[in-house]
């Protein structure tokens, strides 16, 4: 099965309608407490970058018994420094997303250590992609 | 899924329920059909917040209650009183004089559930320094919050405080008293005077523990309404040389809003009404709230003072004990509990009890089949009907919203011509005629619907 989820820059209103759809098949599906969990913090953490920094995206994913792919593609400003983007705590975020709660820098990192395989690839001033799969059946990321 | 995992307090009255739909469409875990014109609970997805009672038109939603007379059972028979039935009087009305109403109709000692909370403070304070449990630790105070947890949100049930509620470490007290002045255990009878389901259902099969310390229980609007008869009779209660409140002023209204989240440090957060507990809950599981230390959830508006067995507005009930709590002294008055010790006596003992040491299971209400493949296939099959069904949730098949439909008709609980969108299309097709449409509509709603029925609510001679 495969989804598509519009995300508009700077809403951050709506953010986490995704995660929420995508919680709630995992549920369906019996998928184990702590992987949901995973599932949920890698797509609300890409969803909410893309609010932050970029200017519109989409949300692909692909659900089979066994693994969700979750592929975010926004336009906007990209990453100049990959590595340094996941440096814990780094963040190009503006004063007033720290504001609302978000931009602490902690966002890669996070899904990196979420996810079974992440894959970013950017182009500055264009865009930036995220690849995340989380297998869902193993118990240990 | 299995049924019977629950044991609930709720029942529909068959031969009262109208299937007007009402409870349907309030329930928060959508665990209610109509068939056949009635009102049908799917068990294992109801967690006993009582919002089908509150909403039902007819009454033909009825809570279980034990029968009166199985207080006569036992030869010392406490009533354990939560301070919000006090809060349904007015002001003048004291604690003692509803407790000598209580003891007019058989009940040897009157305790007040509130003293209980006494024993939570140092227990959550305890709890709060295991640092190897995770944030927010939940309060599982309210039955129904723990159950919707249980069902709807798995992952938090490692975020559940294990402690009993004050009214457990209440009872253990009477029970102990007491034993420590000769009865025996089988001579002793608790009855909880409770004001909502869930504390029914969890006495009944308590979550994580095999036994309670609680006989059984008196529904708070069986009290009230035995109270106001003879206010109503004598113009004034039986004046006693009973107790007036002995509970602390911030214990007095721990089963308020806040109540329970103001007495513990860090940082808390009181959340009541059952939907704005869900919507923080989805929001907590999504890890987009953090940095809470504690948190105290309440199935209904303004905590306990909104519980589905009370009879007076719940924002006088939780105003009155306000007030009462503010004008109160720390143990004010120890009169009447002389002669027995308090609570405090028992520090030792009952902090040994107020642990939950069994676990706390989950039973999702979501997980379509125990096979994933097959769960896989059915979440398929219900998001292709999905294609087709309208998306308005009018709930004319029978079912709250369209999902619900095509999820049951997965799980083989449902057919997709329940839908009138559906046959509407088949009837323009030819593919089916209006006597059959109709035959399902009625098969539904039952006969009574599709006649002339003048004495319904609302209609010329309305009669009830």
């Amino acid at each position: 099965m495969s989804f598509e989820y519009k995300v508009t820059g700077g809403d951050f209103t709506h953010a986490g309608y995704a995660s929420s759809q995508v919680k709630k098949m995992l549920k369906q599906l019996g998928v184990d407490s702590t992987i949901i969990k995973r599932v949920v913090v890698c797509l609300y953490e890409a969803e909410v970058n893309i609010v932050a920094h970029a200017y519109s995206g989409t949300i692909n994913i692909t659900l089979d018994s066994e693994i969700i792919a979750m592929t975010l593609a926004d336009s906007g400003p990209g990453i100049t420094d990959i590595d340094l983007a996941m440096q814990k705590g780094y963040s190009t975020a503006s004063p007033e997303v720290r504001e609302m709660g978000f931009g602490a820098g902690m966002g890669l990192p996070n899904i990196n250590a979420n996810a079974d395989t992440l894959a970013i690839t950017s182009e500055p001033g264009t865009g930036t992609t995220l690849e995340i799969t989380i297998n869902l059946n193993s118990p240990a990321a | 899924m299995e049924n019977g995992f629950f044991h609930h307090a709720l029942t529909i009255r068959e031969d009262i329920c109208t299937g007007c739909s009402l409870c349907m469409r309030a329930c928060p875990t959508e665990a209610l059909r109509i068939s056949d014109g009635k009102a049908r609970l799917i068990e294992d997805r109801c967690v006993d917040c009582g919002e089908c009672f509150r909403r039902c038109p007819v009454n033909a939603i009825i809570i279980e209650q034990d029968d009166f007379s199985r207080i006569f059972d036992y030869k010392h028979r406490v009533a354990l009183v939560p301070a919000v039935l006090h809060g349904q009087f007015r002001h003048e009305v004291s604690m003692a004089e509803i407790s000598t109403v209580l003891k007019s109709m058989g009940f040897t000692w009157v305790y007040e559930v509130e003293h209980g909370a006494e024993i939570l403070k140092p227990a959550i304070e305890d709890i709060m320094n295991v640092r190897t449990l995770p944030r927010p630790l939940i309060s599982t105070y309210c039955p129904a919050v723990v159950r919707l947890i249980q069902v709807k949100f798995p992952a938090l049930i490692k975020n559940l405080a294990t402690l009993k509620a004050p009214l457990e470490m209440a009872a253990f007290y009477c029970r102990r008293v007491l034993r420590d002045r000769g009865a025996h255990n089988a001579e002793i009878g608790v009855f909880y005077v409770t004001p909502c389901a869930s504390k029914i259902a969890a006495v009944k099969s308590p979550v994580g523990e095999e036994s309670t310390p609680i006989t059984g229980v008196i529904n708070m609007d069986f009290i009230y309404n035995r109270i106001n008869r003879t206010l109503r009779n004598k113009g004034e209660l039986p004046r006693s040389e009973d107790h007036e409140y002995t509970v602390d002023p911030d214990t007095l209204i721990w089963s308020l809003t806040n109540g329970e989240a103001s007495c513990v440090d860090g940082r808390t957060l009181a959340i009541d009404g059952i939907n704005n507990v869900t919507e923080f809950l989805e929001q907590l599981e999504n890890e987009e709230i953090t940095g809470v230390d504690y948190l105290e959830l309440r199935a209904c508006d303004e905590g306990c003072a909104g519980g589905v067995l009370l009879s007076s507005n719940r924002f006088l009930v939780a105003e009155r004990l306000r007030n009462k709590a503010r004008n109160l002294q720390p143990q004010d008055n120890t009169s009447a509990t002389k002669d027995i010790p308090d609570i405090s006596a028992y520090h030792g003992y009952l902090l040994n009890k107020v642990r939950i040491t069994d676990e706390i299971k989950t039973r999702s209400m979501y997980r379509l089949s125990g096979d994933r493949d097959e769960a896989m296939r059915m979440m398929k099959r219900s998001r292709r009907l999905m294609c087709w069904l309208p998306g308005i949730d009018c709930g004319l098949c029978g079912a709250p919203s369209c999902q619900s439909l095509a999820e049951d008709i997965v799980r083989h609980r449902g057919d997709i011509s329940s839908c009138v969108f559906i046959r509407e299309t088949n009837m323009e097709k030819e593919l089916m005629d209006r006597d059959r449409s109709a035959g399902i509509m009625k098969r539904i709603w039952g006969d009574n619907n599709f006649t002339k029925n003048c004495n319904k609510k609302g209609a010329e001679n309305e009669s009830n």
